[in-house]
């Protein structure tokens, strides 16, 4: 069947042949003559003041080039490290936070010194005989004693360790009063560390004579790092060049500027060489930003006929030693309210100082935590009163869109229902429940957990994150270049690490402009080329936001040419049309001009004054809302009450992203969600000794899955387009991590009801439940 | 102190001076300017690194370039035939979107070549079970698997075309 749509059809990507190669271009692919190699000599207190650092031996090995401090440092940098004001006036205290310590350090890992050498081994050999004299000082590391009176600060002279305290809503009194049923819990997040397969890594080379910096670098937001490193180095954005081509992931950690993203560009113009420093998987499970990290105390009030009233939430949010550049995002109270209809929903976030690596966005970012909080509260208000999980969902669904919820945001378009429906026929629940029940007459505990998702995603608009950024709104740019042979270059503003946008952006621009798919080059990550601001890939942006740029810069595109082909033709603008990549006069479609055609002419003589030379257009696209994907997932699995162990049965996901361009990357997109959701729910966990001390700093003790440990899954989908934008697409890049852990952990807590167990934290470790079942008994 | 080492490195043998405590991928990546194998961990457990060692599937992070002498070395940059025909391997992570930002895809590839010659046929446990040395973050596993399975199908498929004995058997 020949392909006449390239919107909607499964086109295998184009970024793989090379990729399967081994020909990708990581950032510690990129050479750059006489490159010196960065060390970092980080602290291994997680709270000490530095009383002096003695370089003398280190500067003396073999092959060191410059042992640099702070102060060095300081001659190059200035400024302090961003932080987003976010949507958190009621911000107390954001330490302010040099690239690297002087004086005193607030984590494990934070760096005190660099050495630069002629080898990374040599200036890995160095940084050993770098000599600090430390003087530890108190820590703190729990947040719920972190905001006691009584607790040490984690930043010494501080006189508490309240990053921000803000209530959204105040009050949600008359729901409860008026509630019959009201259900207390407190639940966890726990720290988890992204973990990228490619850790960071930055090369940087100063070139002197045009007083110019280039970076090559592991980014998602390469025109952010441009602003925020230029900006610190004093050099314009148009003599500063950040490169970042292929990504080997990023999960929301290397959206932020790191203090490495400043010292190395920093060493190569105070030393005038190109400096590498390339990061190792400790570094970045101790460095990285951590994702979730949160307390939350939760109510849900409700009637005994299913009907939800009110919830109250407040939320402890770990910061660790400095507020995250983004790390307010992760306060998630815009999407508590779910799927569901409520009278009234409060909300409180604190966010709370530690003497641990700063929390940022992980996949999700805030969104999973929500969703694992209402998707919890919903299954226990249902097991009190009595009721089927599912049916107290469908009792309580939104089914009126666009709808308002108590933030006063705008969901444009659902289809809660259908969702549900759709996920729990393929699961089988019904005979499912039927089993579970013979099941547990013979001593064999099987549970199954409903997860019915919803997202907020697509940031922008404008007017909703600028003042959330510091004022740079998270709109998108493309700028599509026609040359005048008909092949098309399209820049644009996000960035791939993963996520497949040189196919989904070429699909756009192929039926856009008629032209073949192949003609088609997507180009991202280098911020030397196309529109002068790009705001990266993070919250499942790129479609309804980049994608929309692309598409309006297309449209800019076709337009001209239409006007070319009117000139062409000698025919008036309206009477001509276009179709499948043809020009011709409406009436004679036989008569007609090919794309390419009218590209060359863009470039030829003879235009009228009118219509000026060329064929390339750049646009931005800022949406007029959010975009608002959701789903259902069902799990289904087995625990083993003598062991603890969790057996995965079955997983089904149901979502819906509106519009799909390509339905094999959305899937993928789904499949990677899923399993870091269910990597949650029961395997990883960031764990800190009580002195501050990293005890998952190796990927033995850090347990991301591997293959054995993870169920085949069925997907499916509902298409609900998205009203706010033309292609009608919503998000899908964090949807599974959204889902998942909330369906895993109610089918734990479900199989293990008949104990008496009704919430059970995360990672749902077999020790953990082991601990539970054998209390439960006692 | 610096030691010889004769490597047969792709096909092509190589003599070059090295620390000994250069490690192998190093040896591969920043002496031999081979990038397609990547460094994910430096415990062993990520697996990016893994490439042939005398056709045993390695982790080249674990091993020191001098244990390489005299031993033949194989890359994901040599399983493209010459004249750029993927290797099915290569070829059914394309065709099952295996892989997403690819980082981890080299390692799995090369660990899943050498489970496809060990069990031409394997199941899908058996594929899991053979890829636990390898992490992705990316995919969930679940294409891997099936690129795995796919790429068993069109290898297997090629064996039995080319044995006479099993063409008779499919012509009976």
């Amino acid at each position: 069947m020949a392909i006449t749509t390239m919107v909607g059809a499964r086109i295998h990507r184009r970024e793989d042949p090379r990729l399967v190669r081994g020909h990708g271009r990581y950032a510690d692919d990129f050479l750059r003559p006489h490159t010196a190699y960065m060390a970092v000599v980080r602290s291994p207190h997680a709270h000490a003041r530095v009383r002096s650092i003695d370089v003398a031996e280190a500067a003396r090995a073999p092959g060191v080039v410059a042992v640099l401090l702070a102060a060095d440092f300081k001659k190059v940098l200035s400024g302090t490290m961003p932080v987003a004001p976010a949507f958190v006036p009621e911000k107390k205290q954001a330490p302010d936070r040099f690239p690297i310590a002087d004086g005193e350090v607030c984590f494990q890992g934070e760096p005190v010194a660099v050495v630069i050498g002629e080898s990374r081994y040599q200036a890995a050999d160095a940084a050993d005989l770098v000599q600090v004299d430390w003087e530890p000082l108190p820590v703190v590391m729990d947040i719920l004693q972190a905001i006691e009176p009584s607790s040490p600060t984690a930043h010494a002279g501080a006189t508490d360790n309240i990053g921000w305290d803000l209530t959204f809503s105040p009050d949600a009194e008359a729901a409860f009063a008026e509630a019959d049923v009201v259900v207390k819990e407190r639940i966890l997040q726990q720290r988890l560390a992204p973990t990228p397969m490619e850790p960071r890594g930055v090369l940087a080379e100063w070139h002197d004579a045009d007083q110019a910096m280039t970076v090559w670098m592991s980014s998602q937001n390469p025109h952010f790092i441009r602003l925020f490193i230029g900006g610190a180095m004093g050099i314009p954005e148009n003599r500063f060049r950040v490169v970042s081509p292929d990504v080997g992931g990023g999960f929301g950690s290397k959206i932020s500027p790191y203090p490495e993203d400043y010292l190395v560009p920093a060493a190569s113009r105070l030393l005038g060489r190109p400096v590498k420093w390339i990061e190792t998987r400790t570094e970045n499970l101790q460095n990285a930003t951590h994702g979730r990290g949160q307390v939350f105390d939760v109510e849900i009030a409700g009637n005994r006929d299913g009907k939800l009233l009110g919830l109250k939430i407040t939320q402890y949010l770990d910061l660790g030693a400095y507020v995250g550049t983004f790390g307010a995002f992760q306060a998630c109270a815009c999407l508590l309210p779910g799927a569901y209809v409520w009278k009234q929903v409060a909300s409180r976030t604190i966010g709370v100082l530690t003497n641990k690596v700063p929390t940022d966005p992980y996949r999700g970012a805030g969104r999973p935590e929500a969703t694992h909080l209402v998707e919890r509260m919903v299954d226990l208000f249902a097991q009190e009163i009595g009721r089927d999980p599912a049916d107290v969902r469908r009792t309580n669904f939104i089914t009126e869109f666009p709808h308002s919820s108590p933030f006063g945001l705008v969901y444009d378009s659902g289809n809660y229902h259908g969702s549900l429906t759709k996920a729990l026929e393929i699961a089988g629940y019904e005979s499912f429940r039927r089993e579970q029940e013979e099941a547990r007459q013979r001593g064999r505990y099987l549970g199954v957990g409903i997860s019915t998702w919803i997202e907020i995603c697509g940031f922008g608009p404008s007017a909703g994150t600028a003042p959330a950024t510091g004022g740079l709104a998270l709109t998108e740019s493309a700028h599509v270049r026609v040359f005048p042979t008909g092949s098309v270059n399209v820049f644009v503003g996000t960035h791939s690490h993963g996520q497949g946008h040189d196919t989904t952006f070429a699909q756009i621009v192929a039926d856009e402009l008629g032209v073949p798919y192949d003609s088609v080059e997507i180009r991202h990550g280098d911020t030397a080329e196309g529109p002068a601001f790009g705001y990266g890939t993070y919250g499942s942006r790129s479609l309804a936001v980049g994608g929309m740029a692309v598409l309006k810069a297309s449209h800019k595109v076709r337009d001209k040419a239409t006007k070319i082909a009117a000139h062409l033709f000698e025919a008036a603008e309206e009477d001509v049309a276009f179709d499948q990549g043809h020009f011709y006069v409406k009436g004679s479609p036989e008569n007609r001009k090919a794309f390419g055609e009218v590209a060359f002419a863009a470039y030829g003589a003879g235009l009228p004054e009118s219509i000026e030379l060329g064929l390339e257009a750049v646009a931005y696209f800022d949406p007029p809302n959010f975009v608002w994907p959701f789903g259902a997932h069902v799990c289904m699995v087995e625990v083993d009450p003598e062991t603890g162990g969790v057996r995965l049965l079955k997983y089904v996901a149901v979502d819906d992203c509106g519009n799909v361009i390509n339905p094999m990357i959305v899937e993928g997109q789904i499949h990677g969600g899923v399993v870091q959701g269910i990597a949650q729910a029961l395997f990883e966990e960031v764990v800190y000794a009580d002195d501050g001390t990293l005890r998952t700093g190796t990927l033995l003790d850090y347990s991301v899955p591997t293959a054995s440990e993870i169920p085949t899954m069925t997907l499916d989908r509902t298409v609900t387009p998205s009203p706010t934008n033309e292609l009608g697409v919503k998000g899908i890049g964090e949807a599974g991590t959204i889902a998942a852990s909330g369906a895993v952990i109610n089918a734990i807590c479900d199989a293990l009801a008949p104990f008496g167990i009704k919430h059970v934290d995360m990672p749902a470790s077999p020790d953990r439940l082991w601990k539970q079942i054998q209390e439960a008994k006692a | 102190m610096k030691h010889k080492v004769t490597v047969t490195l792709n096909g092509r043998q190589r003599e070059d001076e090295v620390e000994p405590r250069l490690l192998l991928v190093h040896y591969i990546r920043d002496v031999a300017g081979l990038t397609g194998t990547h460094v994910g961990c430096d415990t062993s457990q990520c697996g990016a690194c893994t490439v042939h060692l005398d056709g045993r599937a390695i982790k080249s992070c674990t091993m020191f370039a001098v244990q390489a002498d005299g031993r033949e070395v194989r890359t994901i940059e040599d399983m493209a035939a010459a004249n750029g025909t993927l290797h099915p391997i290569q070829q059914a992570f394309w065709d099952e979107h295996g892989l997403q930002c690819g980082y981890c895809t080299p390692g799995f590839i090369m660990a899943a070549a050498y489970l496809l010659e060990q069990n031409p046929t394997p199941t899908e446990d058996e594929i899991r079970k053979g890829l636990e040395g390898n992490l992705c973050r990316c995919t969930g596993y679940v294409n891997i698997v099936k690129a795995v399975q796919a790429a068993s199908r069109t290898m297997s498929g090629a064996a039995q075309a080319a044995d006479p004995s099993a063409a008779t058997v499919a012509g009976e």
